[in-house]
């Protein structure tokens, strides 16, 4: 097989899974429709459809053990009880599991898997009605008594896996259109390929076989018509004329009667009646009610098989809406274009800007229109990188799933404003730091549940999980309504690991942050779930290489809050052109509250050589970016400066001191990451319009380094070593 | 030494581009070198360690600038108009030395390659792979790794 194909597969699988999960979801719900099970069903279907054409046995089997059950909840047989709906979530998870495993081309534990194919099982021995057996009425009933089927796992790569096939009779009627013989098939092939399957009996019809002088010769004539006995089922039959499917005129239908299974077949495929249009690999589901041997319905299935594919199968479908798959490094090379298109333009500006033509000049006119034309390319070829949170979110929930198995705790995951749009990127390095963020909330924050019985809350704990865009940037939240931080434990634990050093004096949002230092593990005893010390400080790292933040918020007895603050974008930001002794800096935008130019009254001196800001009534501290960034050059006094005004998550507000103000400019952010590290202070590069490389400030780190003379914790220390080169 | 020098070395004829660096002379593998320009100046990281000059844009790439006579300790160049930043290629990373002056290319086989003689300084024997020798003068030829490896250490 091409890998590429097999990617496609497996991208095909991610988007079903989605469509799989959101529907059990709205079954969870209980607001569900017959629409919302078929959705399920084919996505399902659909990827045990896929596995067997790539020949992965292990998931063909587990998705046909979960499909069939998925086939009784559709047909009414089986009622929807919170027990089976908790496990089609495990089984819904075990297949993504098997999807990843066969992806990877790893092992999966069979413990897990066989002990849901169990439990799966268990509602397929309890038919919620009887059925009475009579296998004559439908064929495809699994009748009351019937035994747990094994599942066949070398069998055909295709849908059903019979233990004891029984012996089935099909009627095929079959008339190639012009078309198929124009294409090259051959009819006799696929004849001979049925009679490969068991007993084939054909007739051909030559009544409109026109008289020699008359006959076309690229037409054909002739029609079959065929009786097969075969212990194979339809898809097999179907799968022969997979390849002639819309070129010919072809009905299969299963005779009645005719070989009853005496012994239950136990796995039939859904009564489906056959559309001709209806791709062998994946037989389009069909109404459970309809008889075996209606005749073909309208190709509706087909839709929905599409639809499924599309993974948009959530309801109705009708209104899907049409996508295109690009592949990503077509996108980022236009992102990037874009990036340039938008310097140029910068360029292009101070150019012009240089001829100092008379105002109102035409040329200025045209530019301000390509500049908002350059913008708006730029904010569309961003969009199409924008995807929604929903599916990370969908994720989260089979972790809290997993979290409260593992550790006997009850919880609920609510999630808020799925519909944010981020970048696909910032989607993909997300997912690590959010698992493992909420399995701290579930293994941590949570309380068990007679625990919080006792403290007079609900036993199932509640983890929201919200998104939002505010101000350019991208909030993700997640709380608990557990215990909140234990801050005298956690300090007395960064105290034991010498993270700060004892009797230290520390305000409450100091402690809490304190788990997020290299190290640091609250955890008593490691258990499965998080624990490994490794935990927050890693999720602060990552947060930080996506340029965005992490902070704490807890209150004891109420819950906790962690606060992820991204960029909206990675490429391109507002930001503000300033300079500092002489250098051109920028600052984003987004962190800037106001600009001030102080005069001598606002400026107050506080210790030795520390100034604070007095500001409607209230006192900020005041930070020399320039002597925050270690340069050595010969400052303005802080009252001829200009004061930028900035909120942080460490201090809170702070005035920033800096030379002068120039311009407020979209940018083009060019990462230092690769050949510099980490540079305290800066958090990106941009070109100019005169083709200078400035610096883009980190409002953070400057106000960081700025405050290491007064403060003492042990990041700020590290700063300070630089300070001092 | 390293894996790329070994292979530089296999080939049978090489060519080198030498240049001084505070009157010395060095040279490195032609294939190393993009291209080779005047200088002009470059914007200064804060908190750099000495041997980093800043960042310049290269056709909107930012790529670092290294004074290679600070990197091999042998005082800071002030950098003007007569100097020439040498830009190599890494490991796919871009990079800018500043040397004094670019001399010329010399065509050497393999056999005229000697071994770094054995002096005592660690830091030298890193920095030099080895050495040409030339009519009158010999010629150092300079290990990329060192001159731009340290960076991230000096930096982050």
């Amino acid at each position: 097989m091409q890998p590429s194909i097999r990617d496609t597969f497996f991208e095909e699988c991610e988007e079903l899974l989605e469509a799989m999960v959101e529907g059990l979801g709205i079954i969870d719900e209980g607001s569900y429709d017959s629409e919302t099970v078929n959705a399920v069903f084919r996505a399902v279907h659909s990827i045990k459809g896929g596995a067997g054409a790539f020949g992965l046995t292990d998931l063909v089997s587990f998705a046909h053990t979960f499909e069939t059950v998925f086939d009784e909840v559709r047909s009414e047989r089986l009622a929807v009880t919170p027990e089976l709906v908790a496990v089609l979530f495990r089984a819904g998870d075990q297949l993504a599991t098997l999807v990843e495993a066969a992806r990877d081309e790893t092992e999966v534990e069979a413990g897990p898997r066989d002990s849901v194919v169990k439990e799966l099982k268990r509602y397929l021995d309890e038919p919620a009605e009887p059925e009475g057996g009579a296998a004559g009425g439908n064929g495809t009933e699994p009748p009351g008594g019937f035994q747990p089927m094994t599942l066949d796992f070398s069998a055909l790569a295709l849908p059903a896996a019979e233990p004891v096939a029984p012996m089935r009779s099909f009627e095929i009627r079959f008339q190639p259109d012009r078309a198929m013989m124009a294409n090259g098939h051959e009819p006799m092939l696929l004849l001979r390929a049925l009679s490969e399957l068991g007993t084939l009996e054909v007739s051909a019809q030559s009544d409109e076989l026109p008289a020699f002088d008359e006959l076309d010769p690229d037409e054909c004539y002739l029609k079959w018509s065929m009786q097969l006995e075969t212990d194979s089922d339809r898809a097999a039959v179907e799968k022969i004329f997979e390849f002639v499917e819309g070129l010919c005129t072809l009905e299969i239908t299963e005779a009645e009667g005719a070989a009853p299974p005496a012994e239950a077949p136990a796995m039939a495929p859904p009564p489906v009646a056959a559309s001709p249009a209806a791709p062998a690999g994946a037989p389009a589901p069909a109404p459970a009610e309809s008889a075996p041997a209606a005749p073909p319905p309208p190709p509706r299935s087909r839709v929905g098989d599409d639809e499924a594919k599309g993974g948009k199968g959530s309801s109705g479908g009708a209104n899907a809406r049409a996508t295109l798959r690009v592949e990503l490094d077509r996108v980022d090379r236009l992102i990037n274009t874009v990036g340039e298109l938008i310097i140029n333009q910068a360029m292009l500006s101070q150019r012009i800007a240089e001829l100092e033509l008379p105002k109102g000049a035409d040329v200025e006119v045209e530019l301000e229109d390509y500049k908002l034309l350059a913008r708006e390319i730029q904010e569309g070829v961003m969009a199409i990188r924008a995807q929604p949170v929903k599916p990370l979110f969908q994720r989260m929930a089979r972790i809290v799933r997993e979290a409260c198995a593992a550790t006997g705790k009850s919880a609920r995951l609510v999630t808020v404003g799925e519909h944010t749009e981020v970048d696909k990127t910032v989607i993909e390095r997300l997912s690590d730091p959010l698992t493992h963020m909420i399995r701290n909330s579930i293994d941590h924050g949570l309380e068990k549940p007679d625990k919080r019985r006792e403290v007079g809350k609900e036993e199932e704990g509640e983890v929201r999980l919200s998104a939002s865009q505010r101000s350019g940037s991208i909030f993700i939240e997640i709380t608990d309504d557990g215990a909140g931080l234990n801050r005298p434990k956690i300090l007395e634990i960064a105290t034991s690991k010498g993270l700060v050093p004892p009797n230290a004096e520390l305000s409450d949002s100091e402690i809490d942050n304190l788990i997020f230092m290299p190290g640091f593990s609250t955890a008593t005893e490691v258990s499965n779930l998080s624990g490994r010390g490794v935990g927050m400080d890693v999720v602060r790292t990552a947060i930080q290489a996506l340029g965005g933040r992490v902070s704490i918020a807890s209150e004891t007895g109420k819950g906790t809050t962690l606060t992820i603050i991204l960029p909206l974008t990675l490429a391109v930001m507002d930001g503000m052109v300033i300079s500092v002794q002489g250098q051109t800096m920028v600052v984003p935008i987004a962190s800037v509250l106001e600009t001030i130019r102080p005069t001598d009254k606002d400026i107050h001196k506080v210790g030795s050589g520390e100034m604070v800001l007095s500001i409607r009534g209230s006192y900020v501290p005041i930070i020399d970016v320039a002597s925050s960034l270690g340069m050595h050059g010969q400052s303005n006094p802080i009252t001829k400066s200009v004061l930028i005004l900035v909120e942080t998550e460490q201090r809170g507000q702070c005035a920033m001191a800096l030379d002068a103000i120039h311009d407020q400019r979209q940018v083009v952010i060019k990462s230092l990451d690769r050949s510099f590290g980490d540079i305290p202070g800066i958090s990106a590069a941009t070109i100019l319009g005169d083709g200078k490389i400035a610096l883009i400030l980190d409002p953070d780190g400057v106000v960081q380094i700025g405050g290491s003379r007064a403060d003492a914790g042990a990041p700020i220390l590290q700063a300070m070593e630089f300070f001092d080169e | 030494m390293s894996e790329d020098v070994t292979k530089s070395l296999s080939g049978r004829d090489l060519k080198f581009v030498t240049f001084t660096v505070a009157g010395q002379n060095y040279c490195l593998d032609i294939q190393k070198i993009r291209e080779i320009r005047r200088w002009t100046p470059v914007t200064p990281l804060p908190h750099a360690s000495n041997g980093v000059l800043g960042v310049m844009n290269l056709r909107g790439a930012v790529i670092p600038i290294y004074d290679m006579a600070s990197r091999l300790g042998l005082g800071i160049t002030d950098p003007s108009e007569r100097n020439v930043v040498i830009v190599v290629a890494m490991d796919d990373n871009l990079f800018g030395l500043l040397a004094e002056t670019v001399q010329e290319i010399l065509s050497v086989t393999e056999d005229q390659l000697l071994p770094t003689p054995d002096v005592k300084s660690e830091s030298t024997r890193e920095a030099i792979q080895g050495v040409i020798s030339l009519a009158d003068d010999m010629t150092r030829i300079l290990d990329l790794r060192f001159v731009t490896g340290s960076f991230s250490r000096a930096v982050a």
